[in-house]
């Protein structure tokens, strides 16, 4: 029998010397390495609620809970109302999931149901290339190019509309190129990438079995769709959606340079606006004292909304997947 | 050596199935080397599920034992305890006492990597390292901290030459592994294994996956391997176990009619040719024999 | 039983009544027609931005300071932002790769299905919701007001956005590795350690490569995160990611579009389309990754 060698801790063959031995401390330090880094996203999501929160604690004290409520936003007398930025925020963003959600699923239905794997692949690369857009590129060219462009249909249809009863106070003057719609508009294109993406992984997981029994019933495509592939895929199509709006709330730049910088609320959707994350892009530099606060009060409610939205979104996506592996 | 034996039943009619014994014959009773695993009383479980039962047997050293038995018997999860291989399962858990040349296995203070060093494994599909194969043979060595450019070289021949892969891969070192065939993948990671100077090397079913001719390879290999480890091995091909064990191990599931509690149990364990030609237990002859299993 | 006039009802293999059809077409086409409403905007973007900005890009354009706004466009360039944006994007990819890599081999070698892991992982890729503006104001307030602006700063901040997508794929990618391989590497021996890094990690490299690549490709577009980390007002370059401010293209971008100025304007198209340029440069390469490199995949 060989001498055990000391840089080795397994003795040769034969021997039961250096059998026993602790777990390496490589071994171990690597593992609490491995958890430091999974619980820094925990840490980071925490001191994100604290510092923000910390920095518009003055907002809060001052405004309060009205604040959130408040339509007043007027800098030189010290009035920080929310309301204006919630507003906008909700309906530029709602503008956009209206629009996007159907051209996604059309576009998510296309790949899954319709088209041959071949043809899949360049589709999907379209697809991407929308994502890798950045948001300013949108922005610069939704303010130098698109608003302009759009500001000629928008006034045809508000003169059009004028005076309509519904219509005409959505759609109706005062018009500008930058507004709620134009934003509304450009924020659709930039989710429907994830919306598209999300919905195909869901509807994916469709049984083939079941697709195929609708055919074997004599079912068209489109009622199989309707009646298999929908039903079975609501719910993440659901978390999808939701996750498309969190995306929209959220986006920044991009509004900033195309909602029209004006914080009214207005039901004329045609008509300039503001959003949460809009207004801190555009004031914060310049901003001080209270108004910071404000800002970063808004930040924190931002913050919040998406943070709620994120995990009711990942919950229904995940339930809905759960429910669909069982069955 | 002694001149092998032609052993005959007497009392039990010969097997009708073709149980011909081969060239090889394993030695008849000669002189049982080391007991290199002292099994006693051993139950395995995972979670609530009891796998095996109460199994006690020896293996003895540069022999080759074979464990049979039908799907559930628990032969692969006995194989998996001497390297504690089932450490990785979850709820996995072990009673009974297991040595391994005097020391027992599962102690507190026994580190499983040091086991698996000295207890090398080859599994059932084979599973080369998305690497090159001298770097699929070299890994072993490496690990353990040899890093000479000139032994790493000596060693993957060696082993390569050992596992009868060196002639068909020599020019051809650095393709990945997983370029090789079903059967040279194997004997890729019997080379492996055997790189790292194990004392015993733990076989799972290591021909279920390949065509017959690559199985009569591995089995010669498992032959010539012989004379310096020692190797168990399990395998549902009851041919296999005749023509190349010295020991054969008959697995059973034990079913209690009334609760629906199955188990796996050792139901035999004896010299080859004592289990095939003149089986003691009434299952273990109805499984040879074809009847069930 | 056979009919002399007409056909057996069960025979009738004609198509369904015409109304079903025509639904179905309208489906068919209104898809086709929601890709084709994708592809036009995409289309006109990029139609503008390569119109506009090809006329400008040279190496001049790429490398000579930042001139005042009001000067035209074939004075100056946008040197200091290209490099700004070269090097802050570097940066944060080697402070937020590395990370996620390790969070995501915890997640998926270590964690498995415990609490903590599974509660991680949610909270990661609830994390990828969150604004990017957010993460922009959260650095500068834990760092900026301490340390003040500076290209790290900036780096930090887009660390952060990228965290949560690295962990993501990098899981993703960890999850195919079939467990075969990681038994192969047990019996031989090795700790759980070497298994992961030596064995698992070579594995599933390709398509690690790939996603991180994905997230750099996102991060490098990104201004709302810069917009207080590195306040940008540089005309010049800083070569010093640690201290002093800085500036990128999309910063550049975002003040010059609102500039009434037309050189201004001309140079944000030319800052446009160079970031356009590097985003699909990282695109194709992790789709090329992918192709040659991922051994497993969906």
């Amino acid at each position: 029998m060989n001498a055990a060698t000391s840089v080795d801790p397994a003795a040769p063959a034969g021997s039961t010397a250096g059998l026993s031995k602790k777990r390496p401390l490589g071994d171990r330090t690597f593992q609490i390495v491995t958890l430091v880094a999974g619980l820094l996203v925990l840490v980071i999501l925490v001191l994100i609620a604290f510092s923000t929160s910390q920095q518009a604690s003055s907002w809060f004290t001052t405004e309060g809970i009205g604040g959130i409520f408040s339509k007043t936003w007027d800098t030189n007398k010290n009035q920080f109302g929310a309301l204006a930025f919630i507003y906008g925020t909700a309906i530029s963003s709602l503008i956009a999931v209206v629009l996007a959600v159907p051209v996604s699923l059309g576009i998510a239905l296309l790949l899954t149901q319709v088209v041959p794997y071949r043809w899949a692949r360049p589709i999907v690369y379209v697809i991407d290339l929308l994502a890798v857009v950045p948001s300013v590129v949108w922005g610069l060219w939704g303010v130098l190019v698109f608003a302009p462009w759009l500001l000629h249909i928008y006034t045809s249809v508000g003169s059009t509309l004028t005076g309509v009863p519904v219509l005409g106070s959505l759609f109706g003057p005062p018009v500008s190129g930058l507004s709620f719609f134009t934003a509304g508009i450009i924020l659709a294109f930039m989710i429907t990438p994830i919306v598209t993406s999300l919905s195909r992984e869901v509807i994916a997981t469709v049984p083939a079995i079941d697709r195929e029994g609708a055919y074997a019933l004599g079912a068209t495509r489109l009622e199989m769709i309707r009646g298999v592939v929908l039903p079975h895929s609501q719910g993440g199509i659901v978390g999808a959606v939701l996750l498309g709006l969190g995306r929209a709330m959220g986006e920044t730049i991009a509004v900033a340079l195309v909602i029209g910088s004006s914080a009214t609320i207005t039901s004329h959707l045609l008509a300039p606006g503001y959003t949460m994350p809009a207004v801190i892009a555009n004031e914060f530099g310049e901003s001080t004292g209270e108004f910071k606060a404000a800002l970063f009060g808004l930040a924190v409610l931002l913050f919040v909304f998406t943070i709620i939205i994120n995990v009711v979104a990942r919950a229904v996506v995940a339930r809905s997947a759960r429910r669909g592996r069982g069955a | 050596m002694e001149q092998p034996e032609q052993t005959v039943a007497t009392n039990l009619p010969r097997p009708a199935s073709a149980f011909q014994p081969s060239a090889f014959q394993p030695q008849a009773d000669g002189p049982q080397g080391e007991t290199i695993f002292d099994v006693r009383n051993v139950s395995i479980s995972y979670g609530a599920f009891k796998a095996v039962t109460d199994v006690s047997l020896a293996i003895h050293e540069r022999e080759i034992t074979a464990f049979i038995g039908s799907s559930g018997s628990g032969k692969t999860t006995v194989l998996r305890a001497f390297n504690r291989m089932n450490d990785l399962i979850p709820g996995a858990r072990l009673e009974g006492e297991m040595q391994y040349r005097g020391q027992s296995l599962y102690s507190g203070d026994v580190s499983p990597i040091a086991v698996r060093r000295r207890i090398g494994m080859v599994f059932q599909k084979p599973n080369p390292f998305p690497k090159s194969i001298y770097d699929n043979v070299a890994y072993g060595p490496r690990i353990n901290g040899e890093r000479n450019k000139g032994k790493l070289n000596e060693i993957v021949e060696r082993s390569l030459r050992r596992a009868a892969l060196w002639d068909e891969v020599k020019n051809r070192l650095s393709t990945s592994g997983l370029s090789l065939s079903g059967g040279q993948a194997q004997r890729l990671c019997i080379a492996r294994t055997i790189a790292v100077e194990p004392d015993v090397v733990l076989m799972d079913e290591p021909a279920s996956a390949l065509d017959p001719i690559a199985t009569g390879a591995i089995e010669d290999l498992m032959r010539e391997l012989k004379s310096q480890y020692t190797i168990i091995i399990v395998t549902h091909n009851m041919q296999q176990a005749t023509r190349v064990s010295d020991r054969t191990a008959f697995f059973s599931v034990l079913t209690d009619p009334d609760s629906d509690f199955r188990t796996g149990v050792l139901v035999e364990y004896g010299r080859t040719e004592q289990i095939f030609q003149d089986p003691h237990d009434p299952r273990t002859q109805a499984y040879v024999t074809g009847r069930i299993g | 039983m056979t009919v002399l006039t007409g056909q057996h009802p069960k025979a009738d293999l004609r198509e369904p009544r015409s109304w079903r059809r025509a639904k179905n077409r309208i489906a068919t086409v209104l898809m086709v027609l929601s890709f084709v409403l994708v592809i036009i905007p995409l289309g006109f973007v990029l139609f503008t931005v390569i119109a506009k900005g090809a006329s400008i890009i040279s190496w001049q354009f790429l490398t000579s300071s930042i001139p005042p706004s009001v000067l035209p466009a074939n004075v100056g360039g946008l040197g200091p932002a290209v490099l700004g944006t070269l090097l802050i994007t570097a940066l944060a990819t080697v402070i937020a790769v590395p990370l996620g890599i390790l969070a995501a081999i915890y997640l998926n070698e270590y964690g498995g299905k415990g609490f903590l892991a599974r509660f991680i992982g949610f909270m990661s890729d609830v994390m990828t919701g969150v604004p990017s503006i957010i993460m922009g104001l959260f650095i500068f307030t834990i760092w900026v007001l301490h340390f003040g602006y500076s290209g790290l700063a900036g780096a930090l901040a887009l660390g952060c956005l990228m965290l949560p997508v690295v962990i993501r794929s990098t899981y993703e990618m960890l999850r195919l590795v079939p467990d075969s391989l990681r038994e192969g590497a047990y019996a031989l021996g090795a700790t759980k350690a070497r298994v992961t890094v030596t064995v698992v990690l070579p594995a599933a490299l390709g398509g690690i490569v790939s996603g991180a690549l994905l997230a750099v490709a996102r991060a490098a577009g990104e201004t709302a995160p810069l917009l207080f980390t590195i306040l940008g007002g540089t005309s010049t370059v800083n070569l010093n990611v640690f201290s002093g401010p800085n500036t990128a293209l999309p910063l550049q971008i975002f003040s010059n579009a609102s500039q009434p100025y037309v050189g201004a304007q001309a140079r944000g198209w030319g800052a446009a389309l160079a970031l356009i340029a590097i985003a699909f440069i990282l695109l194709i390469a992790a789709r090329l990754v992918t192709a040659r490199f991922s051994r497993y995949s969906r």
